[in-house]
This record gives C-alpha cells, sequence and structure tokens, in this order.
C-alpha cells in the first residue's frame, strides 16, 4: 500500500484559502476588483487549484482512515463529507430562490422583459426545487459543490484502487477523460444542456490530487524541479498571458497567427480543457519551485488569514457564495461607485477570515473538551476538513 | 465604475466627430468599431439599394404601442435612411422573445428568400443563455445561419447580449459572450459588442440600467442609441476607405 504522508502540508491550506478568496472575488458580477484574479491573465482559475487540492487533502484524509480502519469505515467517512456538502448545497439554493423571488418582485424595466425571463422558473417551484435537489437545476455559480459531492461520492472505490496501485487509478482516471471526450459524456442538466463542470473531465484533476498526496509529487519531485521543466512552464505561462491579453485589447488578436487561435479555441472550462490542465500545471510547477513546503513564512502571521480559510474550506466556500449574492446586492441597490466594489471585497474577504477563525477557535475548544459535547474521537480528522 | 474620470476621456477621443448622435450615444461609439469590412453591403450602397434582415428575441423589441417604431430595428432604418441619401433603405425585422439560436436558424432560409437582404443582423445568445443550452450547440447553431446567410449572398452582424445589471447573477452569459466572439472572430464577420456598450453607459451613469423603472423612456433612449451606433457600424465597415457619415473614424 502506498503510504499516507503524517505532516499536513500547510501551502495546500495557504493556496486553497486564496483559490477562495478568488472565487468570492469573481463570482460577485461586474466586480471591478476580480481583475486581478488569475483567470484574467491566462487559461485556468481558481476552480483548478480548489479540486485539485480537494483532492489532495481528501486523499491525505481519508487515505489514513482507510489504512487504519478500513475500507468501509473510510467510505462511511467520506460519504458522510458528501451529504454534509449537499445540505450546504441545498442551504445556498434556499437563500438564491430568496434573492431570486425579491428581485422578481421589484423589478420590472421593459428593456429588460427578455432577461425577466429567467425568473419564469418561479412559476413552476414544484419542478424547479425537485431538479434542483437532483442536482440538475444548478443556478449560476453554483456549480463547484454538485461537482465536489459526485466526486466525493465517487471517491472510496478510486481512493481503494489509488492506496493499492497508484499508477492504475491514474490511468484509469485519465482514460476516463480521454473516453469523455472521446464520446462527449456528461450528466443532463435542468432546464436544458449539461453540467457547468462536467465530472467526468474534473474527475482527473481530483484524481491527480489525490494520486499526489500519496506519494505521487515524490515521484514527480525530479521532473517538476528540473530547470528544463521549469523554464517550459514559465514559456507556456507567458503564452498564455500573451493570449489573454488579446481577450481585453481585441486589436492585438490580429498578432495571433490564424493557425494558433484554430487550434486553441476554444478554451472549453466544462470540459476542462487540456490547455487549462496545462496552465494549472504549469502555476503549480512554479509554485512548488517557489514555495518549498518548510518555508518558514507559512507559520507567519501574514499568510494565516488565508492558511485558516482554507483549513475550513467548505464553510469557506458556502460563505463565499452567500457572500458573492449580498455583494452584488449592494452594488444593485446600494451603489456600483469602484470604490464600493473595493469595500465589498475587502470585507467579504474580512467575513470569510473572521468565520474561519472562529469555526477553527471552536474546533480547538471542543478537542480540549470545553465545547457542549465530550471531545470526539477522531484521529481521522486531526489534519483537519478534507 | 471607472467612474468620471473615463468619460471626459472619452470626450476628448470622440472630438467633434460624432455631433448628429446625441452625447449619450456619442460616449459609446469607440466601441462600435467593425473589425471585417461589409463588402455586400458595399455593393448594395453602390446599387442604391440596401435591404436589412435583423433577426433577434426580446431584447430586439420594446413593449407598447409605439414599441416596433422605437425599437433599435425602425431606428437603424431611420438614421440610415436620413443618412444615406439616394439609397432606397428597408429594414425587415423577424423579432420574437424566447428564441434559441438554433429556433432563428430555423426560421432563416425563409426569412433570407423573402427579403433578400444584403446585410443580416443577428440578436442572439441571452435565451441560449437562460435555459443553459449546449454552448457547443449554441456554436454549431451560429456557424450555420452565418452560413446560411453567407449563401445567400448576405454579410452577416452579430449583436450580443444586452448588459442587464439586475439579472447578471442569474444570467451566466459567459461562455454564449466568448463563443458568439469566437465564432465571429473565426468566421471573420463583425460583432457588435452591444454588452460592453450598454455597460459603458452604466458605468458612466448615461443611463440608469438598475433602475426599476416601468416607464419606457430609459428603454427607448437606449434603443435609439443602439440603432445610431449601428447605423456608423455598418456604414463604416462598409466603406472603411471613406469617412463615414457621422465622422466615426
Amino acid at each position: 500500500m502506498a503510504t499516507v504522508p503524517t505532516e499536513r502540508d500547510l501551502r495546500l491550506d495557504l493556496f486553497r484559502g486564496l483559490a477562495l478568496w478568488l472565487i468570492f472575488l469573481d463570482h460577485i458580477p461586474s466586480n471591478a476588483v476580480s481583475w486581478i484574479t488569475i483567470r484574467n491573465y491566462g487559461f485556468s482559475d481558481a476552480t483548478e487549484i480548489f479540486v485539485f487540492i480537494s483532492g489532495y487533502t481528501a486523499a491525505f484524509v481519508y487515505g489514513r482512515a482507510m489504512r487504519q480502519f478500513g475500507f468501509i469505515v473510510a467510505s462511511a467517512r467520506v460519504l458522510k463529507r458528501a451529504w454534509q456538502i449537499y445540505v450546504a448545497h441545498v442551504f445556498l439554493l434556499a437563500i438564491y430562490l430568496a434573492e431570486i423571488a425579491y428581485v422578481a418582485n421589484s423589478f420590472d424595466n421593459p428593456l429588460y422583459s427578455e432577461e425577466m425571463g429567467v425568473l419564469d422558473f418561479l412559476k413552476n417551484p414544484d419542478v424547479t426545487i425537485f431538479q434542483a435537489l437532483l442536482l440538475k437545476f444548478k443556478p449560476v455559480n453554483m456549480d463547484v459543490l454538485p461537482l465536489y459531492i459526485l466526486l466525493l461520492a465517487w471517491f472510496p472505490p478510486m481512493l481503494w484502487l489509488l492506496l493499492r496501485a497508484p499508477s492504475i487509478a491514474l490511468i484509469s482516471s485519465a482514460s476516463l477523460y480521454v473516453l469523455m471526450w472521446f464520446f462527449e459524456w456528461n450528466l443532463p442538466a435542468y432546464p436544458s444542456g449539461t453540467w457547468v463542470f462536467n465530472p467526468f473531465a474534473w474527475q482527473l484533476l481530483f484524481v491527480f490530487g489525490a494520486w499526489c498526496a500519496l506519494g505521487g509529487s515524490q515521484n514527480l519531485a525530479r521532473w517538476i524541479h528540473s530547470r528544463t521543466v521549469i523554464g517550459l512552464a514559465i514559456a507556456y505561462l507567458g503564452f498564455a498571458f500573451a493570449i489573454a491579453m488579446t481577450w481585453y485589447f481585441p486589436h492585438l488578436a490580429a498578432f495571433v497567427p490564424k493557425f494558433v487561435g484554430d487550434a486553441i479555441y476554444p478554451i472549453d472550462k466544462t470540459n476542462l480543457d487540456v490547455l487549462r490542465i496545462m496552465h494549472f500545471l504549469s502555476l503549480a510547477i512554479i509554485t512548488v519551485a517557489l514555495v518549498p513546503r518548510d518555508w518558514p513564512a507559512l507559520k507567519s502571521r501574514i499568510f494565516w488569514p488565508a492558511i485558516v480559510c482554507g483549513q475550513h474550506s467548505l464553510e469557506t466556500f458556502c460563505l463565499g457564495v452567500f457572500l458573492s449574492f449580498a455583494g452584488h446586492f449592494v452594488f444593485t441597490e446600494v451603489s456600483n461607485r469602484l470604490l464600493t466594489h473595493i469595500i465589498v471585497s475587502i470585507v467579504g474577504i474580512t467575513i470569510m477570515v473572521g468565520i474561519a477563525a472562529l469555526i477553527s477557535w471552536y474546533r480547538e475548544a471542543e478537542r480540549r473538551g470545553g465545547g457542549p459535547r465530550p471531545p470526539a474521537a477522531r484521529p481521522g480528522f486531526a489534519g483537519g476538513d478534507a | 465604475m471607472m467612474g468620471r474620470w473615463v468619460l471626459p476621456a472619452l470626450l476628448v477621443l470622440a472630438g467633434p466627430a460624432w455631433a448628429e448622435h446625441p452625447a449619450e450615444c456619442r460616449v459609446a461609439a469607440p466601441l462600435a468599431v467593425s473589425s471585417f469590412p461589409l463588402p455586400q453591403v458595399a455593393r448594395a450602397l453602390a446599387a442604391k439599394k440596401f435591404a436589412i434582415l435583423v433577426v433577434g428575441a426580446g431584447s430586439s423589441q420594446l413593449p407598447g404601442s409605439n414599441g416596433v417604431k422605437n425599437a433599435y430595428p425602425a431606428r437603424l432604418q431611420q438614421v440610415l435612411a436620413d443618412n444615406l441619401s439616394g439609397v432606397e433603405v428597408k429594414v425587415t425585422a423577424d423579432v420574437k422573445s424566447k428564441r434559441t439560436a438554433a429556433e432563428m436558424v430555423k426560421a432563416l432560409p425563409a426569412d433570407l428568400t423573402a427579403t433578400k437582404p444584403a446585410l443580416l443582423i443577428w440578436q442572439t445568445g441571452t435565451t441560449d443563455a437562460m435555459l443553459a443550452v449546449d454552448p457547443d450547440q449554441f456554436s454549431q447553431a451560429l456557424d450555420r445561419g452565418i452560413n446560411a446567410a453567407h449563401s445567400a449572398g448576405a454579410d452577416v452582424v452579430l449583436i450580443n447580449a444586452q448588459y442587464s445589471p439586475r439579472t447578471e447573477s442569474m444570467i451566466a452569459l459567459g461562455t454564449y459572450a466568448e463563443d458568439m466572439r469566437w465564432v465571429a472572430l473565426q468566421q471573420e464577420i463583425p460583432l457588435f459588442d452591444r454588452f460592453a456598450i450598454m455597460r459603458l453607459w452604466s458605468d458612466l451613469g448615461t443611463f440608469d440600467l438598475y433602475s426599476a423603472t416601468k416607464k419606457l423612456d430609459i428603454a427607448e433612449q437606449v434603443h435609439d442609441c443602439i440603432g445610431r451606433l449601428l447605423a456608423d457600424f455598418v456604414i463604416a465597415a462598409a466603406k472603411p476607405e471613406e469617412q463615414p457619415m457621422n465622422g466615426s473614424r
């Protein structure tokens, strides 16, 4: 069986925390501050980081549980986690419906009669809510949690295979990805179309993260620290950056040779385009080269806010989705000036850090026996949340 | 959002050129610049007979008894007729709300045969985004429609979705907007970026697009400006070598 490293890698928490902040900023429509987020400077965005690190930590936490307590207990824990995320998703859905219903009742501009048709689903809530509970109806920006639920529900057998034959597990995951492209597999959505994050595609990044956690990264170390690979990664990031600039300065598009354009577009987020994977891998390679695992600054106060968010990722993610609704509400109802955008962004991140810190403190208090219940014996959770 | 500093800068850019349009429309003129020529339109202008077919969904119309008269297709016809002296301008609009791109393509052959246009102006994207139509199918529908128009001897201009700040958190326009941009680039046809134009108006405070008003005044002004900018856009693309009638570059 593959070994599971014992000490949690703080870099994972740091970058997952940062990814959660970026997702929050990107989810507020028209947010001026979102120009700082990575999606504007290349092909991939914070979702790749989030899914990869989620796979890594899931393998880290449940891999140890599976080795200590066996397949059944570890699977039960994974499924319990999937259920928690499902409940969180339904909770966010309730907030979303409240927001939509408010807009439907208060806004009626003749310029937007077509756009108001998006509220038509409120006329048959029976169908809509049922489809939402089936994870087929997913409002805008609420696609990540259903993906995460599905990835976890399917994770126990994958983890079992990863612990026994990591290479075969990774190859089978990659094969599924290739077959998905070949046969155009995806899950159906409501009222039409398919899942925005195709689980058959995105599972690859999740499994790759898990594979890295279970010893794969040691095998790769020789490669990712080679000068050639780092050079290629920098070159690719530079290429992606140059292409990204043509999205904002259309006259630059004339400098992109037609064959390059034909080869790269469209860059498919739904099916996790290979260009996006390569962009994420390049970012990861540069990050690993720049930030060593034992970098002392990881324990400093500067990075603590992002790390604490990354350690409580489910709560922080849900809070981020809610705060992005609230932020958009402030833009429409109160003020839409640049200063408001900056304040909303900063306040939102501050609230995320505050709540994550509160959860951290509460868990610690519970562990010490100061909580309402006796401390739970949960050795598998010592590394934090998956 | 970018605020009040951009407005003077843009006005300086615009200079005295767009003198004939209201200032509200003119601030967005730099965004309404075509990147590809329209050879069929140029030919039609030379022949003094210019037929345009506008195909669109709900955001190409206005409600009310004067809705047709004030919506951008009719405004476009008016502005073109006023400025292209001696040219017979005829705009036909096939506009029905809640139509996806694929549904519009189905109606297209009959429309093209009936009107024999030199130009198809195709507004789409919003309904597809609301129904979350498969983006691949959306792109394919765009390609089919553009090819149909080309083989009927018409140039094509695509118009993307409106900027609608209130419903922004509910309609995921992103993929569909990118697909339209990409298809336009690949087919080498101009895209009239209505989204960016209206967004600029909103950012500058030119029009209050957040307003929960039931009144039609802002909607009519927006459509009037869209019609005017579209007229400049088409003429500039048809006659790149000449100064167009309102001087947009």
